[in-house]
């Protein structure tokens, strides 16, 4: 049986959506509104909400201080690096697990994932002297490197849900064509799976754009990304939140933009495997 | 050409032996059906020629070329699935050529064949289409069309007919033989159902457990069954064995009587039985008779007017000629 919705209760529970869609936005629609106050409407108490004189005062400031742009590239090339080096490794890696699983795949995939669990301040003096050793300080390959890696697990796993809702027997038809290993992958899987795999890179974009841990830590000045750019204005010197609220805004405004055009694709991708 | 010799082959899976050792030859052109009840490794020994699958032991030879090793892709042969298997994100037309395009033919070479398949197979209308957009039976064609264009030594097809519905099933099996008739390429088909082995095969191999019980003509399984198994799987109805005194005094174990080999009356016959129920259709009716203390239920095939109806006592008569003998050990005796 159907359950029966009264449009009272469809009301109701509108209404409960949008507030929980709210609390949890608010934080980013607080700092947006912020970033248009001058610093001293930004502290006052109590808060303004709307009425306040609005100003792009902040944005002018920043973008006179420090240089966005150059931010907003090194953001783009490690974010859409390490997806793109991502997904060259996590392809095969993911055909294999799914297509010609052995007895231990179960368990590396398990094992994989397992690394996510682990904090990563763990390993960052091992990765620090390494990165000291190679001169990859403060470099967008290095800081690429490891953004690759730390969300390559994720990768290999959507990848391999995804890989798995294919049927082996059209990888086999390809086989039978006469398409090599290269073409079938190319030709018949990537095709096929392009929808799960637009979702992986959606995500894997987002998590590489919002990773501050590394860039923080591996970076100062040439390779730093759009998170160091908003660390840079949380200063102990004073209290620059309207600054720190237009950076924050500037910073998170791409990848904002890029997740309200591909909703579709970012909620399949986030409860991927939950529906076949 | 396409001649397949199959030497000593096995294949394991872990501690599994699906196919004990094995030989078997099909001969250029010829259409082989395998056929056996589900689980009896006709699939696998199908993927083994294929290539689809490594033989865990022996050689495995195609047009005289050893193929043991080979890719599937290096093998020349086409395959027709059972899901059809066809690529979900391209037309018609490029489904169809994909093999062409594979091979790296040239494109005004796979315009024409493409279209000489298309036409063929009645899919010309369809060439810009997706597979999701056409039925079962269409997809049936273009997965048959991928096949042929490539002009391979063989085609191996893998249950084709089976996501079909009845009428389609007939429809396609026609298809497949006029196919085989004018390429005259050789066919191996794979297939639960002896109704399509027996109406399509030059040859017909009967599988059981990864052995061969019989390689044979259609009509030569069906008069000389080697074994009981052989007996009761050709044939339908399927043949009635029948054990015991009456077995006996024939010198058998067993005996087989096959259901349009006996005649029923009212009156007069060496066996009797009532009638449990009696299936109608038209041509012929078959009677499922119980109580002939012979064997739980024998059948018998009449002709579309013999009216006998549940619960009628009737007598059989069986042909004495064909009455089919089987010792021991389950296999014919002479």
């Amino acid at each position: 049986m159907a359950r029966a919705v009264t449009p009272r209760r469809k009301a109701v529970n509108t209404a409960l959506a949008w507030a929980v869609g709210l609390l949890i936005f608010f934080p980013i629609l607080w700092t947006i509104l912020t970033s248009f106050k001058t610093e001293a409407t930004a502290i006052a108490d109590p808060p303004v909400w709307l009425f306040f004189d609005w100003t792009l005062e902040n944005y002018a400031v920043v973008q006179e201080r420090s240089d966005y742009s150059r931010f907003l590239w090194n953001s783009i090339i490690i974010a859409g690096g390490s997806t793109l080096l991502g997904l060259i490794i996590a392809i095969p890696a993911a055909w294999s697990m799914a297509f010609v699983p052995s007895r231990f795949t179960k368990d590396i995939l398990l094992w994989m994932l397992s690394t996510k669990m682990l904090p990563a301040v763990g390993v960052l003096y091992p990765i620090y002297l390494i990165f000291i050793q190679f001169g990859l300080l403060d470099t967008r390959i290095g800081l690429t490197v490891v953004i690759m890696f730390i969300n390559l697990p994720i990768i290999v796993w959507m990848l391999y849900t995804y890989f798995k809702e294919i049927p082996g027997e059209i990888l086999e038809a390809a086989r039978m064509d006469g398409a090599t290993l290269r073409e079938e992958i190319l030709y018949v899987l990537t095709p096929m799976a392009i929808p799960g795999i637009a979702s992986t890179v959606l995500l894997n974009v987002i998590l590489a754009w919002n990773e501050a841990f590394w860039t923080l830590n591996l970076t100062a000045a040439k390779a730093a990304p759009l998170t160091a750019f908003i660390a840079s204005y949380s200063s102990p010197e004073g209290l620059f939140y309207a600054k720190l609220s237009a950076a924050s805004t500037m910073a998170i405004a791409p990848i904002l933009i890029l997740g309200w055009f591909s909703q579709k694709q970012l909620v399949r991708g986030l409860t991927f495997g939950a529906v076949k | 050409m396409g001649r397949i010799v199959l030497e000593q082959v096995t294949k394991s899976f872990g501690e599994v032996t699906v196919i004990p050792p094995l030989d078997l030859t099909i001969e250029d052109g010829e259409f082989t059906v395998f056929v056996g009840p589900s689980g009896c490794g006709k699939s696998t020994l199908l993927r083994l020629i294929a290539g689809l699958e490594d033989v865990s032991s022996g050689r495995i030879a195609i047009d005289g070329t050893e193929a043991t090793a080979l890719s599937p892709s290096k093998r020349r042969l086409a395959m027709v699935f059972q899901s059809y298997a066809l690529y979900p994100h391209m037309t018609v037309r490029k489904n169809i050529a994909f093999p062409l395009r594979m091979a790296g033919m040239d494109k005004a070479e796979q315009e024409r064949r493409v279209t000489q398949a298309a036409s063929v197979l009645n899919l010309t209308d369809y060439l810009e289409r997706r597979p999701g957009q056409l039925s079962g039976g269409q997809r049936q064609r273009v997965a048959i069309g991928r096949a042929i264009v490539r002009e391979p030594s063989a085609f191996l097809f893998d249950e084709p007919l089976s996501n079909l519905d009845a009428a389609l099933r007939v429809g396609m099996r026609l298809e497949i033989s006029e196919l085989h008739k004018r390429l005259a390429t050789t066919m191996i088909y794979v297939t639960h159902d002896q109704v399509e082995a027996m109406t399509m095969a030059d040859k017909i191999v009967v599988l059981r457990a990864g052995h061969i019980e019989q390689v044979g003509s259609p009509l030569d399984l069906y008069h000389n069954p080697r074994n009981v198994f052989v007996a009761g799987f050709i044939g339908s109805p399927t043949m009635n064995l029948i054990t015991g005194p009456e077995a006996a005094k024939h010198n058998a174990r067993t005996i087989g009587v096959r259901p349009e080999h006996i005649t029923v009356s009212a009156t007069e016959g060496p066996w009797s039985g009532t009638v449990a129920v009696s299936e109608h259709l038209g041509s012929d009716t078959f009677f499922h008779v119980h109580g002939t203390g012979l064997a739980d239920s024998i059948t018998v095939r009449a002709g579309g007017e013999v009216g006998f109806r549940h619960g009628d006592r009737i007598h059989l008569t069986p042909r004495a000629d064909v009455i089919h003998r089987f010792d021991d050990k389950g296999l014919r005796i002479a």
